[in-house]
């Protein structure tokens, strides 16, 4: 269990002041002048040593990630572009992060400019976080105020960071669609390359990063990479935030060490699975866009990007999304099928015409109404838009898919024999009255 | 140069090649629906996914560069498999899924036949459906009153929203919606307002918008395709005209890289009707002031004994602007066997032929060096009209290049940025003499281009203005080695050819002004109009009048005796272009009833009148036009025209009028006699006028009743 000298989210709870006075109680923006004078090069190590990979969901190593940019500002300015357009089902860390600590993402905003030599950023929330756009904005004001942002700042780094709001779509959480609605255009991702390193917002050099990254970046420069990597197993260093929801006693976001099982990851933090761990049957680890993973493979599991992805799912977001014996599982995954479908933006063939047809198979397949080869097309049609699309959303319909028939195969074909069984005796009994009448 | 390896055999590339056009280059065919050589990269329709070495995925070839490729871990250069196990699966899936929500209604769409999606379903698809679930249907769109929308068939490849805003330059077409239910569309189904929408049907891979002038007529394998050239502007478009037996059904856009890349108006679309409508198709004579239909012997009587014999200066002869060169040399070559010294081709005041040689009269930059302009000034023209395809070579220009474009005259609707220098043609005198900030710019480039709009040149002080935007050419230094931008917009199909064959006045003959002068005072007894209908007729209700020309429109009206000549794409004879391009048309139908090719029938009149012309054959004809214009002889060339000419324009100076400059055309649907027997066009004209009288209402009142016009249009049109 993690010590609570080792959290970085001391307030992610709310229990404390999110304002300035609270946050410089907490220590944030403490050093911060001396790692700005330290330089892009000594920021960038420190987070390559930390092994912080990126919390959005791929885990790509933040330091590599910033290290892209180019080494010098060209004719175009750097962009920092942070997405608080949290909306993958099952993940609720960043709005806690916004509402509670939105200091501690400041200071990571500048930390990560300083890295990439960029003098703005942009912040793009999920249109459904109003709250927390406003707690966010006042504190950008007291910031300016404080002379923590703007021109000649305390720190010595010109810094702005400009507040966008989105509308609500999911797609917009890719990183190169939510450059587009910044931009003003329709939120539909890029192709790649160019990769936004190169060519990103407005066609400058730009790196998005995730809110939690961002925000763990001051406290990692402050007790050194070292003591972040000293966290976690190796290639999966740190803390990180778990979002636990579903049938547990007690659903909650948590700052845990990497690397916890998730029966003490369960059993600490969230009271327990509702009815014992033998009511337990799937759990979908990384937001709803990674494969679940049945009862007795995760149980003992660490909560690791590499430990998961071994058990062909991922650590994703880390919101975890618990189900117990009483959960209709093909329901379940039909409902997200349907959520990737609403999703989807419609731009590239496989995931516009994919995800609506295995959304209504799934339908047929949850009331039991389908053939038991449809299976196999409906797996077939999942491989068929996974790698083939612009963005990862395609991968993320098909990956549910894909776990709820690799593990939960026998449960279709029982419900499509009910089904078959109830229609069949349903037609001998029409059959019979039909005779009774005649008779 | 990078170096690729595709299906093992290895090639090298120019920079910026794409892996779709390396695969094409080494031969390999890679299905595609989104991707068009002429538009941006959309990337997807994913139809075109390839197998990459060291790369997990399959790739889109169209967006992915061959330099972004790694090499292999010893420099090997990267591989691309177009016909793997992986690259196979890839396109079965997409296509599967391109046809999962199709309708599939092959028997009753247009499209049918040459059709990309029927034809990549042949060859990289799956046999059988394996979609069990309700197809989607979509509503259909009204977009324009020339296209007809199924939008259930439409696999939102945006190929018609990058050539809308790409190419036409408006950002009125997009997609709508998300998801499934993404939806091509304008805003509130309003009409796009270009003279280019034809050319998503085209660009369309399957039946979603299709010709809505053509729709039900024809399958494409019943058409006798003719390619031919299109004479609706002087641009001298490539265009293929398909016709089934003797109707017309649809004319269609040709590749020509220098001229009009794969694009035509839709004026030259769909003008079609307008050619198999009103038409003259047997010979007219005027008795007791009403018109009758004769035989071609009793209408050559009534010429013969019209035509004054002995004075031949009270004769006088015009070509029009649909007058081909060989019919306008005829013409020239009849009346000097005739002793007439008063023949003309230009309309009334035009200075082109009078000083500098072809110089002065040819768009001497040519259209393709339009690529290279770096600052363009327009004077008295209004590009969108006046060459609508040549505008988006403009808009491209200004699009890529952030060229700064000007105009003086009639202020247009452009859709790109330009600075309006008002319509005071003294303004043009400034830009002259350096007095004026743009004249700066135009200096400051090395290849400044200034096109003189025939709205500069139809006016009593043409010469003037004529002379001074040559002096501009001179002073800005658009007249240099390697670079002529001194270039005439023309928009008449035949003018230039008539000129470059010397269709002018001899020594003591009237030009077309005095011809109408002198018509008007009595001074001739005799005019010969050939295809000449933009004059103003009240003006020659005196003198006997032939009409020799294709349809029943201005000329014909005032006329004593008709001859009916053929249209453009019943003749087999040379446009010289703007640039000064001769090409040949082919005949693609016969002229209908009596009538006969233009230059037989001025053949026959020499007989009639007793003189000799020196030819009795086309072939015969067309060799005496290459000894007066041996160039013309080099066709789909362009002869450069001597610059020199252009000092001695300069030269010419005179006074200047207050009069503002006026566009030159007012109604780009009216412009001719053939549209204007077209309902198609007529009623094209109708809706833009509606259009400008509602402010900037949607054609037709609104969407709900917009495909009824739309299909109203082509149904009216086909009958």
């Amino acid at each position: 269990m993690l010590s609570d000298k080792d959290r970085i989210f001391t307030n992610l709870y709310g229990l404390h002041d999110w304002r300035l006075a609270g946050a410089l109680k907490r220590g944030v923006y403490d050093g911060v002048k001396g790692f700005i004078e330290k330089g892009r090069d000594w920021i960038i190590e420190e987070v390559k040593a930390s092994g912080l990979r990126g919390r959005g969901g791929a885990g790509f190593p933040t330091g590599l990630k910033w290290s892209f940019m180019p080494k010098e500002v060209g004719e175009r300015p750097h962009y920092l572009v942070v997405n608080a357009d949290e909306s993958e089902p099952g993940t609720c860390k960043d709005r806690e992060i916004l509402r509670h600590d939105p200091h501690r993402l400041i200071e990571g905003m500048i930390l990560a400019g300083r890295a990439m030599l960029a003098h703005t950023a942009f912040i793009y929330f999920r249109g459904e976080f109003i709250h927390e756009r406003k707690v966010f904005e006042a504190a950008v004001e007291e910031a300016y105020e404080a002379g923590i942002l703007g021109r000649d700042t305390i720190f010595g780094w010109d810094f702005d960071i400009i507040v966008h709001h989105g509308a609500g779509a999911y797609i917009c959480g890719e990183e190169t669609a939510l450059i587009e609605s910044i931009e003003g255009k329709k939120g539909q991702p890029r192709l790649k390359p160019p990769f936004p390193a190169n060519a990103g917002l407005y066609g400058c050099p730009t790196t998005v990063n995730n809110v939690e990254s961002i925000a763990s970046v001051g406290e990692i420069l402050r007790r050194g990479g070292s003591w972040f990597a000293s966290l976690g197993k190796p290639n999966n260093t740190g803390t990180k935030l778990f979002c636990i929801s579903g049938h547990v006693e007690k659903p909650c976001v948590v700052e845990e060490e990497m690397g916890i099982t998730f029966r003490e990851l369960i059993e600490t933090h969230a009271g327990g699975i509702r009815g014992g761990w033998d009511n337990l049957k799937a759990v979908i680890p990384g937001g709803s866009s990674v494969r679940c993973v049945p009862a007795e493979q995760i149980i003992d599991c660490p909560m690791t990007f590499d430990d998961l992805a071994k058990l062909g799912s991922g650590l994703g977001t880390a919101g975890i999304i618990v189900m117990d014996k009483s959960t209709d599982i093909i329901r379940a995954i039909a409902r997200l099928a349907y959520f990737y479908k609403h999703e989807s933006c419609g731009q590239c063939t496989p995931c516009r015409e994919g995800t609506g047809w295995m959304w209504r198979m799934l339908e047929r397949m949850a009331e039991g109404r389908a053939e038991k080869r449809e299976i196999d097309l409906l797996f077939e049609v999942s491989k068929e838009i996974e790698g083939h699309t612009i963005c990862a959303l395609g991968d993320a319909a098909a990956w549910p898919v894909q776990g709820l028939i690799n593990h939960f195969r026998d449960e279709i074909e029982a419900r499509i024999d009910e089904y078959t069984a109830r229609a069949d005796a349903e037609g001998s009994m029409v059959k019979e009255m039909e005779k009774a009448a005649a008779g | 140069m990078p170096k690729i390896v595709i299906d093992g055999q290895e090639i090298e590339v120019p920079d910026g090649t794409t892996v779709l056009q390396a695969c094409e280059m080494a031969g390999k065919e890679i299905p595609r629906f989104c991707y068009h050589e002429r538009l941006s990269v959309a990337g997807n329709c994913r139809m075109c996914l390839v197998e990459v070495s060291g790369i997990p995925k399959p790739m889109a070839s169209c967006a992915l560069s061959v330099n972004d490729l790694r090499p292999g871990p010893n420099g090997e250069p990267p591989q691309v498999f177009t016909d793997s196990e992986v690259t196979r699966k890839a396109r079965q899936g997409v296509m599967e899924f391109l046809l999962i929500n199709h309708p599939l209604d092959c028997p009753i769409c247009d499209q049918g036949g040459e059709c990309d999606l029927q034809d990549q379903a042949m060859g990289y698809g799956r046999g059988v459906s394996r979609f069990r679930e309700p197809k989607r249907a979509v509503e259909n769109r009204y977009i324009s009153p020339l296209i007809k929308t199924v939008m259930t068939r439409c696999i939102k490849c945006t190929r018609c929203v990058r050539f809308i805003a790409d190419v036409a330059g408006l950002g009125d077409l997009g997609a709508i919606g998300r998801g499934e239910d993404v939806e091509i569309s304008t805003y509130l189904d309003a009409a796009l307002d270009t003279e280019l929408a034809g050319n998503i049907v085209d660009l369309c891979p399957v039946g979603a918008l299709t010709n809505a002038t053509y729709a039900f007529r024809a399958r494409p394998w019943e058409l006798t395709k003719t390619e031919t050239i299109d004479a609706m502007d002087a641009m001298g478009c490539n265009i293929r005209v398909d016709a089934k037996f003797d109707r017309l059904m649809r004319i269609l856009p040709r590749l020509h890289e220098d001229i009009n890349e794969e694009w035509i108006s839709d004026k030259t679309r769909h003008v079609w009707d307008g050619l198999q409508k009103r038409r003259l198709d047997t010979p007219w004579v005027r008795e007791n002031g009403r018109l009758r239909p004769a035989s071609w012997e009793e209408a050559f009587d009534r010429i013969a004994e019209a035509f004054p014999k002995d004075a031949p200066d009270k004769a006088a002869a015009i070509a029009g602007g649909l007058a081909a060169a060989e019919e306008a040399f005829a013409l020239k070559r009849l009346m000097q066997a005739l002793g007439v010294a008063s023949v003309d081709c230009r309309p009334p005041h035009v200075p082109l032929g009078t000083a500098g040689g072809r110089a002065g009269w040819l768009f001497n930059a040519t259209i393709a060096g339009i690529d290279q302009a770096d600052a363009i000034l327009f004077i008295g023209t209004n590009p969108r009209y006046d060459a609508a395809v040549l505008n988006t070579r403009i808009h491209r220009a200004w699009f890529d290049r952030d060229v700064p474009v000007a105009l003086l005259g009639e202020k247009p609707d452009l859709f790109y940025d330009f600075n309006w220098l008002g319509d005071n043609p003294q303004v043009l005198l400034e830009l002259a003499e350096g007095r004026h900030a743009f004249a700066e710019v135009l200096r400051k480039a090395e290849r400044p281009l200034i096109i003189l709009g025939m709205g500069a040149l139809k006016r009593p002080d043409a010469a003037t203005l004529w002379s001074a935007a040559a002096r501009l050419a001179q002073s800005v230094e658009a007249v240099k080695e390697g670079w002529n931008g001194f270039s005439v917009l023309h928009v008449e199909a035949g003018l230039v050819g008539a000129l470059e064959v010397g269709c002018l006045p001899d020594d003591g003959g009237r030009d077309t002004a005095a011809i109408l002068d002198a018509a008007e005072q009595e001074e001739l007894s005799f005019v010969w109009l050939l295809h000449a209908d933009e004059l103003d007729m009240t003006r020659l209700a005196r003198p006997f009048v032939v009409y020799q020309g294709s349809h029943g429109d201005a000329g014909a009206q005032i006329a004593d005796v008709i001859l009916p000549g053929a249209t453009y794409v019943e003749k087999d004879v040379t446009f010289v272009n703007m640039e000064g391009r001769p090409q040949m048309t082919s005949r693609a139908i016969l002229p209908p009833g009596e009538a006969r090719e233009d230059w037989a029938i001025l053949r026959k009149a020499a007989d009639v009148l007793g003189v000799d012309v020196g030819f009795d054959s086309l072939e015969a004809l067309r060799k005496a036009m290459y000894e007066t214009a041996p160039h013309l002889a080099a066709i789909d060339s362009i002869t450069p025209a001597d610059p020199a000419g252009i000092g001695e324009i300069a030269r010419l100076g005179g006074a200047i009028d207050e009069a503002p400059l006026k566009a030159p055309i007012a109604d780009f649907w009216l412009t001719n006699p053939i549209a204007r027997a077209s309902d198609i066009m007529q009623r094209m004209s109708a809706l833009r006028k509606d259009r400008a009288n509602a402010g900037d209402a949607p054609d037709g009142g609104n969407g709900g009743n917009g495909g009824t016009a739309a299909e109203t249009t082509g149904r009216e049109a086909a009958e």
